[in-house]
């Protein structure tokens, strides 16, 4: 199965970004194991991050997961002051006491602009790019959270698996 | 063998909930897609229900429900569901035990399950679309969409 649509300059992205290795995570603010393999993605990026290209997308699991919309909408707001990234790895590293409120002191705590912050988590626009992100899940065949896309193609792995394909490239 | 496309989709009637039941020539006039599915209560970020639980709006786009169907029984789908937030029938394969799964072509004799498998059937009972899955890994919803998909454009 492959990704579609492909990695563009709409997507989130860190790393090398001019790697020949992208790989696409689609992942769940509040699913357990999003959060489980966030560390050791962590270590991947920091091992092997000059040769990778590491793409981030939405794909929550609403129902289930009470705070996953919400999180999403709030690293997309964070990402409107240039934050994504770091907005995306509190709510990881707080995974266990995710709420509305816990949302607005990371934000307060990443300094960004509250008032903005807080009118974007409304904007229309910030809840299409959500759907967008979750829409071309489904079409590329992501089958629960996390789900791995690597140069395209579908990885039968989790984070752990990643790490073992960048080790056993680098021998 | 599991049923293939342009095949007659056989009609049943099985337990949606404690005292309703769902019939699928009651149906006609719309898509239908049927999840048959080994057991409630598998793990939960890669549940295959809880995955269709969240594209209900986009199989509505084409004019399609869902079912989920699986050998346990209507009291432990209402669990299950209630537990998952489910918003979609899941139908109680239960008396005869795995009856349908057999029409279909996807029991699993061994384990006493239905197997995991995918079928979309168009507005006339046709089957349009079939997919036997392995067991264990979940097929998502990417074959369903393109199924439903080619509905469209005939």
């Amino acid at each position: 199965m492959s990704l579609k649509p492909a990695v563009s300059n709409t997507d989130h992205a860190q790393g090398n970004l001019n790697a020949d290795l992208v790989i696409v995570e689609y992942g769940d603010y509040q699913c357990p194991y999003c959060g489980a393999a966030y560390p050791v993605l962590k270590e991947l990026m920091g091992q092997f991050g000059n040769q990778i290209k590491f793409v981030f997308r939405n794909f929550p699991l609403s129902e289930m997961h009470q705070y996953a919309r919400s999180s999403a909408l709030a690293a997309e707001a964070a990402n409107l002051q240039g934050k994504f990234w770091e907005m995306h790895d509190a709510i990881y590293e707080n995974q266990h006491y995710l709420n509305e409120s816990l949302l607005l002191k990371l934000a307060e705590k990443l300094n960004l602009d509250i008032h903005q912050f807080e009118k974007d988590l409304e904007n229309s626009e910030l809840a299409k790019k959500v759907d967008s992100d979750f829409e071309s899940g489904i079409i590329s065949g992501v089958n629960g959270t996390p789900s791995f896309y690597v140069n395209g193609k579908k990885f039968d792995g989790g984070a752990e698996d990643l790490f073992q394909l960048l080790s056993t490239n680098e021998e | 063998m599991i049923l293939q496309k342009n095949e007659v989709a056989p009609d049943f009637t099985l337990f949606a909930t404690p005292d309703q039941k769902i019939t699928l020539s009651e149906f006609k006039g719309k898509n239908i897609i049927l999840a048959f599915y080994p057991a409630d209560w598998s793990p939960v970020c890669s549940d295959q229900m809880a995955l269709y639980n969240e594209m209900l709006k986009f199989f509505k786009n084409y004019n399609a429900e869902i079912f989920g169907i699986s050998v346990d029984s209507k009291w432990c789908h209402l669990a299950f569901s209630q537990s998952r937030n489910l918003h979609f029938p899941l139908l109680a394969d239960f008396e005869s035990k795995g009856e349908i799964a057999r029409k279909y072509g996807v029991y699993n004799e061994e384990e006493g399950e239905c197997k995991r498998a995918l079928f979309v059937i168009n507005r006339d009972g046709i089957i349009e679309w079939s997919y036997l899955s392995p067991t264990a890994i979940n097929p998502g919803a990417d074959g369903i969409l393109e199924a439903l998909e080619t509905l469209n454009t005939k």
